[in-house]
């Protein structure tokens, strides 16, 4: 236990980094701000594993399972309505410990990486304090003990990958790029928000472990409530739980609301290695798991959960196949494997060896995390080099760069799925648990597994054969580039050997999982198939495959435009939200609500127009009606008294 | 012999006479004398009433004589201001000092 | 602590700028305003250590002086945690304003002077308990406000200055109706004490007939719609501290009212007229949002965004819930550290490139960082990010509305909570084009970063912004006892 007492320096140390570097750096900081913010992951990547450590193998267990330890909860916004309350609480179970080791892990290296990358910018002690900024969130974020904290932490998040990707502050793409990923993500919040709203409303507290165990408990108030009260035939729970959803499916990029990622690469490469390839897109994934037990229980929530998970795999996929920049490609790349873990988790079963999906998909999580970043760190390196991330400039690379060849090399076999690194073993995990769980969706994992190999080879080939080498503008990269990439490809290469059966499961209780030589033919073939084809078409120029895309005809012209997404969200706020909401509004504002104001002083002053041509300032005039009115109230007053 | 009722219908024929010229004169010092008029019928009925009614006072005696005074001064003062509005309009034209309105 | 003492500093503040000749009268302005925030410091403190500060309905250091006794009007004053936050809100944005204007070149004194009368009204609002002198004290808040906006103003300015007075006071007199209406449903045997009325509310056809004078009354100073149409035009108009004065403290006269007055002394009517005031602050909240998305004019962007803000106000009032009204509370606390906070970076912004026009703008971020960051920090807030105030706040409103499962409140619930993506429409727009984006003007390149009184102006509104937003346990804590007094009355009513 007295390891816990380090967990919170775990948010402290980043947070005060941020705060000192963000405060000074301009100034006195400016040169040494990158170490400090290395240093400061240093120290915690350290807490971290030793945590993880001490959790995972020293740590006393419970019934053979591993204890949920609170490290802190104090209570910090009471809203005094049935002791609902935010509790900044730090919750430590299998999940959050293994995210909290694939966070440190990946954003030590990409400090690391940032230290040669970003030197010589005009604004790199901002850079390092967002970045630490952001590490502090997304500790928090994974560490949350309370639904609420969760969303605290989620949107601290969602605004750190908001200044990240608008650093380079000054190019038009890049804030536009910033904005839409915020507010994509926003909006997708609001389901979160919404869902939070109703869990809570309902269950009486906002604290995860006791939200869960009411709302498993087909006894309890709260779930009965939210079992009978339904709103167009679907039940509030399920309503609930989808919109809940909705903010994972946002954050992680799931279709529809992926838009965003794929222009989030506008921001610097190292960012998006840490931000939109392995941690903060995964956080969806990671919402879902934390509240596995409750999604378990309700069968539309969690095919809803399976079925986007799915289609987002196979979508982009196909997409990844066409671009031509880099790190799209990457990107869609990393909302395709995005969409593995989230239907691993909606095909999953609860409890022992039916739990394998849960475990397949944060095994995933934990691999992709790595290989990606390397992906994405080797890509920083490429672009640094020749200064464009269009695949037409780059060819033949493998000579002028051979470490980031070699590494990238690895991370493309990982991703693939080649035997026997790390991805092969999640991928054939989440495999598996589709199998058992959903052909359907098994059939489209398969499918997206040898379009995975194809998209990632035809990347590689274009990238480091294809042509003659192109001319390299810099040498290979300093050492504090390289460690990071070295790092990275040792862990893809032996990370699928850790049994993460034991670890990780839904019940905490570890079981031995198999592993079955005959199921893994099927995708093995097809992702050899697609690394061949790959080589036959990319590894040396021609025009073989124009002729492909030619034949593929439309579908290749609309995978090429993303499938036209963007022009509808683009259609849909031009239209519908600017022409038939913001702007009548305005105009609704100006002329009736102000026009009613405008009108009333205008009417005033129109009746004194009309009245003031009474006082001509004629004495006669005057006289007359005086006069006038004499007569007539004397006759009235006679009149009256007659009566 | 009371006259009283003759007097008075003639006083008041002296009224609306000056009323009439008050509304329908535009000459300024033509209207001051309309005014006298009215104020004269007043006058001619104090002292109609004052003989007939209550012949052991002399109440409407004093009021009339005391009426004709004010109104010395009163066209005294009129007139200067006449005399004003002619000296800046080169009028002595109702119509053309209508400044004081809205 | 004597009470009066708030309305004495400023008083005496206002007389010493008279006296002092033009060019003093600023470091005047500026002692008064310092003096005056350590004097709300140490009221806070004092009201910490009352035994009686946690007790519900503790109205402390009261003082009662009749002041026409023929009428039954007192100068009766006294505070709870919930006009204490007030008076502190006033107090800080006060001092800033006092720092912004410290470049002001026209009529120095005068500007000066009618800024200590503004805050006095102030002032003498959250501390009186009798309602004929809150009225006084609200009518001293607005007669100030046309001669700042009608002398140092810019753009249509007397239009707005008209504007504003004009329906200022046309909600000045339907308040006054609400009160006179209090004043006789007993034959003015409580006289307009605010704790006798509350201790013996009126029946409910009476409250009804008054009821919504009250709250429309104090509701036009607080935006509610459709009267909000004076805070665009008199905001955007009005010199930078009339505006952070206007948005900050003005629109909350109107809240605070709102609660204190109308809710707190008729709760039967605000129980019958509920459904209404949820209608009208949740169409002001989405309304508002939209209607900003489409401004072009940074002050309009804010004034208008301050529509929808104090829908929440109007909304955590409404829902009559605690945890609503203490919401509500928060966000005036909030909103009026915040949009001060706003209109002083924007005034900051419009010093140095002379426009207000967003789409003229660009790359401020390049010259200015300080000015920038502080707007980044604050267009967040707008925005509702957690760690600062606002997040709080609004949470606070959304738990207290969705409370009630009728189904009107849940959609209002539903369409303010979609306003926080609207909200994040304008801001991030507003942000890119103005801080972020390519420089648009050569001459960008080579403006001023802030000041030393911009600085500290800046810095001490977002240390409360912050304060808030990091440690919002301190605040409710504070209101708490005052949110359970009204709500004791409220659910007095719903229990019978």
């Amino acid at each position: 236990m007295n390891y816990a007492q380090y967990i919170p320096l775990l948010l402290a140390l980043p947070l005060l980094s941020f705060a000192i570097l963000g405060i000074w750096g301009r100034k006195s900081l400016k040169k040494s701000s990158g170490i400090i913010g290395t240093m400061v992951l240093l120290i915690l990547t350290i807490i971290s594993i030793a945590v993880a450590t001490h959790y995972f193998f020293i740590g006393e267990k419970l019934n053979n399972g591993y204890q949920t330890i609170f490290a802190l909860n104090i209570p910090w916004l009471n809203f005094g309505y049935k002791n609902l309350s935010i509790d900044i609480g730090l919750l430590l179970d299998p999940i959050s410990v293994m995210m909290l080791v694939v966070i440190t892990v990946v954003s030590l290296m990409v400090h690391i990486f940032s230290l040669g990358y970003m030197k010589g910018e005009e604004r790199y002690p901002t850079y390092f304090a967002f970045l630490s900024l952001f590490t502090f969130s997304m500790l928090g974020l994974v560490l949350s003990a309370n639904i609420f904290q969760m969303y605290i932490f989620w949107e601290l998040v969602g605004v750190s990958s908001y200044l990240l990707i608008g650093f380079y502050f000054t190019q038009p793409k890049a804030v536009a790029a910033a904005k839409k990923a915020f507010i994509v993500t926003r909006f997708a919040d609001l389901g979160f928000l919404i869902g939070i709203l109703m869990l809570g409303i309902q269950a009486e507290t906002f604290d995860f472990l006791t939200l869960i165990e009411r709302l498993t408990n087909a006894e309890s108030t709260a779930y009965i409530n939210m079992h009978t009260t339904s709103f167009l035939g679907i039940s509030a729970l399920t309503w609930a739980l989808s919109l809940v959803f909705v903010g994972g499916a946002g954050k992680s990029a799931m279709f529809p609301l992926h838009i965003w990622l794929p222009d989030a690469m506008e921001g610097p490469t190292p960012v998006s290695a840490l931000i939109h390839a392995a941690t903060m897109v995964v956080a969806g994934v990671f919402l879902v798991a934390r509240l596995f037990p409750i999604f378990h229980f309700n069968h539309t929530a969690l095919n809803l959960v399976a079925w986007t998970g799915a289609l987002s795999a196979l979508f982009a996929a196909v997409i990844a196949c066409t671009q031509t920049d880099i790190k799209r490609v990457l990107a869609y790349s990393t909302m395709s494997q995005i969409g593995y873990m989230m239907f691993a988790l909606g095909v999953s079963g609860y409890g022992g060896e039916s739990g394998l999906g849960y475990t397949a998909s944060l095994f995933h999580l934990f691999t992709h995390a790595f290989f990606k970043s390397l992906l994405f760190l080797g890509a920083g390196i490429i672009i640094h080099a020749i200064h464009s991330n269009d695949l037409k400039d780059m060819g033949g690379l493998r000579h002028a760069l051979p470490v980031t060849h070699l590494t990238f090399l690895i991370a493309c076999l990982a991703i693939a799925g080649v035997p026997p690194l790390s991805g092969f073993f999640s991928k054939e995990e989440i495999l598996l648990a589709a199998w058992e769980g959903n052909r359907m969706i098994f059939t489209i994992g398969l499918l997206t597994a040898g379009l995975t190999a194809f998209y990632m080879f035809r990347l590689y080939f274009l990238i480091f054969w294809n042509r003659p080498a192109t001319k390299v503008i810099s040498k290979e990269a300093p050492a504090s580039m390289k460690i990071p990439l070295i790092i990275l490809a040792a862990i893809s290469l032996v990370a699928g050997f850790i049994p993460f059966s034991q670890l990780v499961t839904t019940d905490q209780q570890p079981f031995k999982s198999s592993f079955h030589v005959l199921f893994s033919i099927a995708p093995l073939l097809l992702v050899i198939a697609g690394i061949f084809t790959a080589m036959r078409l990319y590894k040396n120029p021609g025009e073989k495959a124009a002729h492909l895309a030619q034949w593929f005809g439309k579908f290749y012209q609309g995978a090429l435009h993303k499938f036209y997404i963007d022009e509808v969200y683009l259609f849909i706020t031009r239209n519908f939200i600017y022409k038939i909401i913001g702007s009548p509004a305005a105009r609704f504002d100006k002329q009736v609500v102000d026009g009613g104001v405008n009108g009333l002083g205008n009417g005033t002053r129109f009746i004194a127009e009309k009245i003031k041509a009474l006082q001509n300032g004629r004495v006669q005039w005057y006289l007359l009606v005086f006069l006038g009115g004499i007569l007539i109230l004397s006759f009235i007053f006679i009149g009256w008294n007659k009566i | 012999m009371n006259y009283l009722q003759e007097i008075l219908v003639i006083s008041t024929a002296l009224f609306f006479i000056g009323i009439y010229g008050l509304l329908t004169r535009r000459n300024i010092i033509a209207i001051l004398m309309s005014v006298e008029l009215m104020l004269n019928s007043v006058n001619i009925n104090f002292v109609a009433f004052n003989k007939y009614l209550y012949p052991n006072s002399l109440d409407g005696i004093f009021f009339s004589i005391f009426i004709i005074t004010i109104a010395a001064a009163e066209v005294a003062l009129a007139i200067a201001i006449v005399i004003n509005l002619y000296r800046n309009h080169d009028s002595v034209d109702i119509d053309s000092t209508t400044l004081l309105k809205y | 602590m004597n009470l009066l003492l708030l309305l004495l500093i400023p008083v005496l503040t206002l007389a010493g700028i008279g006296l002092l000749p033009a060019k003093k009268a600023k470091w005047m302005a500026l002692l008064g305003s310092v003096v005056q925030l350590v004097a709300c410091i140490i009221l806070l403190r004092l009201f910490l250590q009352q035994p009686d500060a946690t007790l519900s309905g503790a109205l402390l250091f009261q003082n009662d002086y009749t002041w026409y006794s023929s009428l039954n009007i007192h100068l009766h004053t006294g505070i709870d945690g919930i006009s204490l936050s007030m008076i502190l809100l006033t107090s800080l944005v006060m001092l800033a304003g006092v720092l912004v204007s410290w470049n002001i070149q026209k009529m120095t004194k005068e500007f000066f002077m009618l800024l200590m009368l503004l805050s006095a009204g102030a002032y003498g609002f959250f501390i009186s308990l009798d309602l004929f002198v809150v009225f006084f004290f609200l009518e001293i808040a607005v007669i100030p406000k046309f001669m700042l906006i009608g002398i140092w103003g810019s753009g249509k300015k007397e239009y707005s200055a008209t504007k504003l007075a004009l329906m200022l006071m046309g909600a000045s007199a339907m308040i006054f109706v609400g009160l006179i209406g209090l004043y006789y449903q007993d034959q003015g045997a409580d006289g307009f004490n605010l704790v006798a009325l509350a201790a013996n509310p009126a029946p409910l056809a009476v409250q009804k007939f008054f009821f919504p004078f009250a709250f429309i009354g104090f509701g036009v100073f607080t935006a509610l719609f459709p009267f909000h149409t004076w805070v665009p035009d008199g905001h955007s108009s009005a010199p930078t501290a009339g505006s952070m004065f206007l948005a900050g403290i003005s629109m909350k006269l109107g809240g605070y009212g709102c609660l204190r007055v109308a809710t707190y002394l008729m709760p039967d009517a605000a129980h019958y007229y509920a459904p209404w005031i949820i209608l009208l602050a949740a169409i002001a909240i989405l309304y508002g949002a939209f209607a900003t998305m489409m401004q072009t004019d940074l002050k309009y962007i804010n004034a208008y965004s301050s529509v929808s803000h104090c829908g929440f106000v109007l909304l955590g009032i409404g829902v009559l819930t605690k945890t609503g009204i203490a919401g509500a509370v928060i966000q005036m606390v909030s909103h009026g550290l915040m949009t001060a906070l706003f209109f002083a970076m924007i005034g900051m912004v419009y010093e140095r490139t002379h426009t207000r026009d967003i789409a003229k703008m660009g790359g401020l971020l390049k010259s200015i960082p300080f000015i920038s960051t502080l707007f980044v920090m604050v267009a967040l807030c707008s925005l509702g990010l957690p760690g600062f105030s606002g997040f709080v706040a609004e949470m606070m409103v959304f738990i207290g509305a969705w409370e009630n499962a009728n189904p009107l409140y849940r959609i209002a619930t539903l369409a303010a909570t979609a306003s926080i993506v609207v909200t994040a429409v304008y801001i991030l727009n507003t942000v890119g084009k103005v801080i972020m984006g390519p420089v648009k003007k050569e001459s960008f390149l080579h403006l001023k970063d802030a000041a030393w009184y911009e600085k500290s102006a800046a810095l001490l509104l977002i240390a409360g912004i912050l304060l808030i937003g990091m440690a919002p346990f301190l605040i409710i804590n504070l209101i708490e006892p005052g949110t359970q007094s009204i709500m004791d009355k409220i659910t007095l009513i719903s229990g019978k």
